[in-house]
């Protein structure tokens, strides 16, 4: 033991040593594998959620993906509150002064509220557009044409374009004329921003599921991440509809009677939305690929991320073991669906996780949720898990016919 | 023949049961021990620390995180009450019951009265036959009294009566200071029998790994006197029943269990070392002794060599002890 002050302040030391380390270029850094996305500077730290949260590290590395360029439009629930304990934040900016931008309306509205991101970004960016060409003469037509067609699809992409906007704002510098003027003021919109709606399952498939829905209609490039906890963390655990059969929640006294809703399938019936159910405990890779992919896909996506909670009634420090059972056990099955494949001749499902190797009571029977059912009401908790895990087979069994569907080529080289 | 006797209330229909083991801790192990030819079989114990330990995990994972936060104060809803216990101990009964025909005797392990005693009652729900208390307390305060010791035991004991109505046995330790007094305490307490005596597995030491090793040894029938001295001292001066436990391995040894008063012979050593149809050899044994000494039945046999009924009761008592040193001669 040593008094606590004089530690601090050497880590202070060590601390300011740590901050001039320099970040890695991300137009060097292959982005799209664990290793490379966890060489990229998080733009979200020290927030104010539960220890071992399952939630954060989703948000963490969706900053270190697009963290620069990210607009967030945030539900009310707990992402709202660890994500903006005003006046602090956990959201942060890199050495260019760059981050996120954030913002929180109501519970109900995230969907709706972050397509109203992009629908101002996409008149922002239209009426950029009009007055580049008005001023190509001022500008010079080969600038203005490089950043009309500039390829935006890789980091390094992004870099180019950035660095061309700074070319235009030097050359307009100072110069009075009103579209000059203007353009300085969207120009920032011919960039590549990213869009994402991040909430809960609270938001996603209860409160706000209308106005999801009507974003995901809308064919709009939205993103949406659905931190999925099963129940409403931030009120205490209350029951939602992706609630799991059998589990124990405020108004699920006896154990949740139905399954959870698929809302992952309701979004795929549409054809055009990109989605996919990730869970990082399970196979980490998989979720870097889905928010990349859902990220390059120019329309709306849904991503559904499997959050363990404090209102699990698990050992917090064992949350991705949990969530490595819950996939196992086929409850949480992981799939990518990308309708790009389907103009291939590909199916667009993708089955990410192994067929179920686990009964279901196997994983549902660690977590306290479940098993708190079985100390009430033995005979309740039996039946339920019978239903679970039957519910659950025939769930994996449907999958697996959906993602064999044939969408033509299949993959196959076209016969000659 | 007649080697039927009477122990809790349950007609057995021979002295010898196995007593708590992990032969018991399976139903095909409490099938091999009917088959064996055990009379009766007492379950491997259920712990206090088992029970609590279960009654905290759920309360610290049902409410960790509470109170910290204004929107969310819990996360769980409190339902009145748990019903706390492995369910496999009360699945390990119920399915005992329906696969073996002799009486199945639950066992709950404690030191403290307390809330899990209230488990005893789904151990009769399950259809155990007779619950035995085994109070393993080895009081090393300074500060704790002879009286506190024993009065622990009493309010255990009643605690566990309160719960259920099946009978109740106290497996007791010989560290008491007036043995009798306690067994007497516990008998108008409500004990319907007193297993005598508990063997304290006693640690040994790891003089390369320095450190207190937990070292199990099997019984020897010289360990039996101990026990069979205070069943015949306690034979027919209590009203419950008293059955003897440690290093009874032979048919003799279960001759002189009965004769010294015991109406159940507990068997451990013996079916761990020779495995469970042991006891079948034990019953043997004891009824060719008995056919040899023209014995009809073990009710004639019980007690008759208790204190009450020999000729020289003081030979239990402290004159016996010269005697023993006196006959004690050392090779020269």
């Amino acid at each position: 033991m040593a008094p606590q002050f004089p530690l601090r302040l050497r880590e202070r030391d060590h601390w300011n040593f740590f901050l001039t380390i320099p970040d890695m270029d991300r137009s060097k850094v292959k982005i799209n594998s664990v290793k490379g996305s966890q060489f990229l500077e998080p733009l979200f730290e020290f927030s104010g959620a539960c220890g071992g949260c399952g939630e954060t590290p989703y948000i963490k590395l969706l900053t270190q993906l697009f963290g620069d360029r990210l607009l967030i439009g945030n539900a009310t629930g707990c992402s709202s509150i660890y994500g903006g304990n005003l006046p602090t934040t956990p959201y942060s900016s890199n050495r260019d002064g760059r981050g996120p931008a954030w913002n929180n309306s109501l519970f109900e509205d995230c969907a709706e509220f972050s397509m109203g991101f992009r629908v101002t970004l996409d008149k922002q960016r239209e009426f950029a557009v009009e007055l580049l060409q008005k001023l190509a003469d001022k500008i010079g037509a080969p600038l203005v044409n490089d950043i009309l067609g500039a390829d935006q699809s890789t980091e390094g992409g992004v870099a180019l374009q950035r660095a061309r906007v700074e070319q235009v704002r030097g050359k307009l510098k100072g110069d009075k004329n009103g579209d000059a003027i203007r353009l300085l003021g969207v120009i920032d919109s011919v960039v590549r921003k990213s869009v994402w709606g991040v909430g809960g399952d609270g938001w996603a498939y209860d409160i706000g599921y209308g106005g999801l829905d009507h974003v995901l209609a809308s064919g709009k490039n939205v993103n949406l991440l659905v931190l999925d906890t099963g129940v409403y963390s931030n009120t205490g655990g209350q029951c939602s509809k992706a609630t799991p059969l059998g589990a124990v929640a405020k108004f699920a006294f006896g154990g949740k009677p139905v399954p959870r809703k698929d809302l992952g399938l309701l979004a795929m019936t549409y054809g055009h939305v990109y989605t996919a159910q990730i869970a990082l405990g399970y196979n980490d890779l998989q979720s870097v690929k889905a928010l990349l992919e859902a990220e390059s896909y120019d329309g709306p996506s849904l991503i559904i991320a499997n959050s363990h909670c404090i209102a699990h009634g698990i050992d917090m420090s064992r949350g991705l073991d949990q969530q490595k059972l819950s996939v196992e056990c086929g409850a949480w099955p992981l799939y990518r669906y990308d309708p790009r494949r389907a103009a291939e001749g590909l199916n667009p499902l993708q089955l990410d996780s192994k067929p179920p190797k686990i009964k279901v009571s196997e994983w549902a029977y660690t977590e306290t949720r479940f098993k708190m059912l079985t100390k009430m009401l033995p005979e309740q908790a039996q039946h339920l898990m019978e239903r679970a895990q039957e519910t659950t087979d025939a769930h994996w069994r449907f999958y697996e016919q959906l993602a064999a569907l044939d969408y033509g080529k299949n993959g196959k080289p076209e016969a000659k | 023949m007649d080697l039927s006797t009477t122990y809790l209330g349950l007609k057995l229909a021979n002295p010898i049961v196995a007593s708590s083991s992990p032969l018991s801790y399976t139903l095909d192990g409490i099938r091999r021990l009917e088959d064996g030819g055990v009379a009766a079989v007492v379950l491997h114990s259920l712990f206090e620390e088992q029970l609590k330990a279960e009654a905290y995990e759920l309360e610290f994972l049902t409410t960790q995180g509470t109170e910290s936060f204004a929107e969310a104060l819990s996360y769980f809803p409190r339902p009145e009450k748990f019903v706390l216990g492995p369910e496999e101990y009360l699945k390990l009964i119920s399915d005992a019951k329906k696969a073996v025909k002799i009486p199945v005797i639950a066992s709950l392990n404690g030191v403290t009265p307390g809330g899990w005693i209230s488990y005893a009652r789904d151990i009769q729900k399950a259809g155990a036959d007779a619950l035995e208390l085994n109070v393993y307390f080895l009081p090393t305060d300074p500060f704790m009294t002879g009286e506190a010791v024993e009065r622990n035991y009493v309010e255990i004991l009643k605690s566990v009566r309160s719960q259920v109505k099946i009978p109740v046995a106290v497996k007791l330790s010989p560290f008491f200071s007036s043995l009798a007094n306690i067994a007497r305490r516990l008998d108008e307490a409500g004990a319907n029998g007193l297993v005598l005596f508990n063997r304290f597995y006693q640690p040994d030491l790891d003089l390369e790994a320095l450190e207190v090793a937990p070292r199990v040894e099997l019984s020897t029938s010289a360990e039996m006197r101990l026990p069979l001295r205070w069943i015949a001292i306690l034979h027919r001066r209590l009203k419950c029943n008293l059955a003897l436990t440690t290093g009874v391995h032979t048919g003799e040894d279960t001759v002189k269990s009965v004769m010294a008063g015991a109406d159940a012979v507990m068997v451990c050593s013996a079916l761990l070392k020779n495995g469970p149809a042991h006891a079948k050899k034990i019953r043997d044994e004891m009824l060719a002794w008995m056919e040899k000494h023209d014995y009809s039945s073990v009710t004639q046999m019980k007690g008759s060599m208790s204190q009450k009924s020999v000729a020289e009761p003081a030979a239990y008592e402290r004159a016996n002890y010269m005697k023993t040193i006196q006959s004690f001669r050392p090779m020269m």
